[in-house]
């Protein structure tokens, strides 16, 4: 019998159609079907100048925004080969781990819910409610917060910021430690996701799998560790690897990530640089608004820069970051004017969905929901 | 930090160990070479890419065993037009390249990879479904983001932004 597993369903995370051929409880032959979220950012990115893609960045992978400007904006540094100071780096790494623990709360939540253990969706929210307030003290905006600029941040983080993060890092791991008090020694959970969807390190390689679905198959990569960008080669931090690549692995590599996150976090506060928040390019870098209302040369820049856009010299970069859901890449190719001429972005999901076949035929039914779950996919991303 | 200006010169970059290996294993399959920016761009012929895609997979010293990303730039209505760019990662060394092919308009077809890397499978129905670029010896090569009746491909350089509806 082949069953649609439509569109609009709760467990798809998203607008995701899979086409299940099923005998009995066990799915024969499955195949995603994607497209419904499909709203052409690349094509538009093509048409709006390099400040103004970043908004339309925030909503391709809805859930961790921040990641998503991170690497826009890394990508267009590289293109210019403009040097960010300190300060903008190590709060872009505070943000980016925030923006993680953000993100894995979401999986962490629908996942369990997915899989019938309700409690735990609405503690994780908890926590999401605090981080997002966090977000809108800092950019105005809880979710699509488009706060990173290309040459910096947008704004000096409010005062009080700090201590409201210092605050959150202090009684987070403990509300780590009572998810996973409900979850990782629980039986009925690990009936339903210890040896289920197995992927092994061959497979997952060949299919492009990359970030807790690669890790959970044993495969130590982290790009945070191996190829650094923003400061991250300044911080301690531990890269959890599973080896029996089953949805309970990539739950506990994602729980640990968790810890390892808010680790960050607290060393990113610990030794926060001083120093001004952009760099220093007059043609690249919005002034200071009091600047600009004052200084001739100031208003000058901010016009052309707003009306104009800046020019970047042509070529073509490729930049990746460890997104929650793996190697995120921006591929922006540039002609020399003020508009990109090619984006394109390389979803983590788009690539992890295609392990989704290999994992889930020949078992049952419910494993199903419980795979999609564990690879953790969000539309935006995979449609863009 | 000012800009580096770009190498293309191959015998400059033909000591980068990628490089190298493919000029010793067939020396018409690389066209030309670009070193930008820090990373590694290798024009490899249409002929070619993907045997070049297995020597370079299984490389001992440095094996280009991830597929990260293949994707097509239109340079419309500059010949060749469709560029496909295919991003390879070493896992065991952590390194990058980047391969490009360059396409006619006339002929845009190209050999697909997924008897290399399974995982190109859905990279390649997107450059097809949005770039129109055929890829011969595909399992299922079907439109994958637009709905199935849809005509004309959109991220071509013709095909306004707004759309036709």
């Amino acid at each position: 019998m082949i069953l649609n597993m439509g569109p609009q369903h709760p467990s798809t995370h998203g607008v995701l159609r899979v086409l299940l051929e099923i005998d009995g409880e066990t799915v024969v032959r499955m195949m995603p079907d994607i497209g419904f979220l499909h709203t052409g950012i690349e094509k538009t990115c093509e048409a709006k100048f390099y400040q103004q893609v970043v908004p339309l960045t925030d909503r391709i992978d809805y859930l961790c925004p921040m990641t998503n400007n991170l690497c826009y904006v890394l990508a267009v540094e590289k293109l210019l080969g403009l040097e960010i100071p300190p300060k903008a780096q190590w709060l872009r790494v505070l943000l980016n781990e925030l923006t993680r623990i953000n993100s894995h709360l979401v999986w962490l939540g629908t996942h369990a819910m997915d899989i019938g253990a309700l409690t735990v969706f609405l503690y994780c929210f908890r926590e999401r409610e605090e981080v997002l307030r966090m977000f809108e003290m800092v950019s105005g905006q809880r979710m699509m917060t488009s706060y990173f600029r290309v040459g910096g941040i947008a704004l000096e983080p409010p005062l009080g910021f700090f201590d409201r993060v210092r605050d959150f890092a202090g009684y987070f791991p403990e509300r780590v430690d009572q998810y996973e008090n409900l979850l990782t020694g629980n039986p009925i959970w690990a009936m339903r996701t210890k040896g289920v969807a197995r992927m092994t390190a061959e497979d997952a390689i060949a299919l492009g799998a990359t970030g807790p679905t690669l890790r959970g198959s044993g495969v130590d990569i982290d790009l945070r560790r191996d190829m650094p960008y923003s400061s991250y080669e300044k911080f301690q931090f531990k890269v959890p690897v599973s080896q029996e690549g089953d949805v309970f692995a990539r739950y506990m590599c994602r729980v640990q990530e968790l810890r390892e996150s808010i680790n960050i976090v607290r060393q990113a506060l610990d030794g926060m640089p001083e120093g001004p928040i952009k760099a220093d390019a007059p043609g690249i870098v919005l002034p200071d608004r009091e600047k600009m209302k004052t200084q001739m040369e100031s208003l000058i820049y901010h016009f052309k820069i707003i009306t104009e856009g800046f020019a970047v010299p042509a070529g073509e970069v490729y930049q990746a970051v460890e997104s929650p859901r793996g190697e995120m890449g921006y591929y922006i190719v540039s002609d020399g004017t003020a508009k990109p001429y090619r984006v394109h972005m390389r979803s983590a999901c788009f690539a992890n969905l295609q392990t989704l076949p290999k994992m889930c035929e020949g078992r049952l039914l419910a494993d199903v929901v419980a795979a999609i779950g564990s690879i953790d996919i969000v539309l935006g991303e995979i449609d863009r | 930090m000012p800009l580096a200006p770009a190498i293309t010169d191959l015998e400059q970059l033909k000591n980068h160990p990628a490089v190298a290996r493919l000029l010793g294993w067939n020396a018409d399959a690389v066209v030309g070479v670009k070193f930008d920016r820090d990373e590694m761009t290798v024009f490899v012929d249409r002929a070619y890419i993907r045997e070049a895609c297995v020597i370079l997979k299984d490389d001992p010293a440095c094996p280009f065993n991830f597929l990260s990303d293949v994707t097509c730039v239109d340079w419309y209505p500059a010949e060749p037009r469709f560029e496909i760019v295919y991003h390879l990662l070493s896992i065991p060394n952590k390194e990058r390249i980047r391969l490009k092919v360059r396409l006619n308009s006339d002929s845009p077809v190209i050999e697909s990879l997924t008897s290399v890397w399974p995982g190109a499978n859905y990279f390649e129905r997107e450059v097809f479904d949005l770039f129109g670029v055929r890829f011969t010896g595909h399992p299922y090569l079907r439109r994958i983001l637009m709905p199935e009746d849809w005509e004309g491909h959109p991220l071509r350089k013709d095909y306004p932004v707004e759309g036709y509806r």
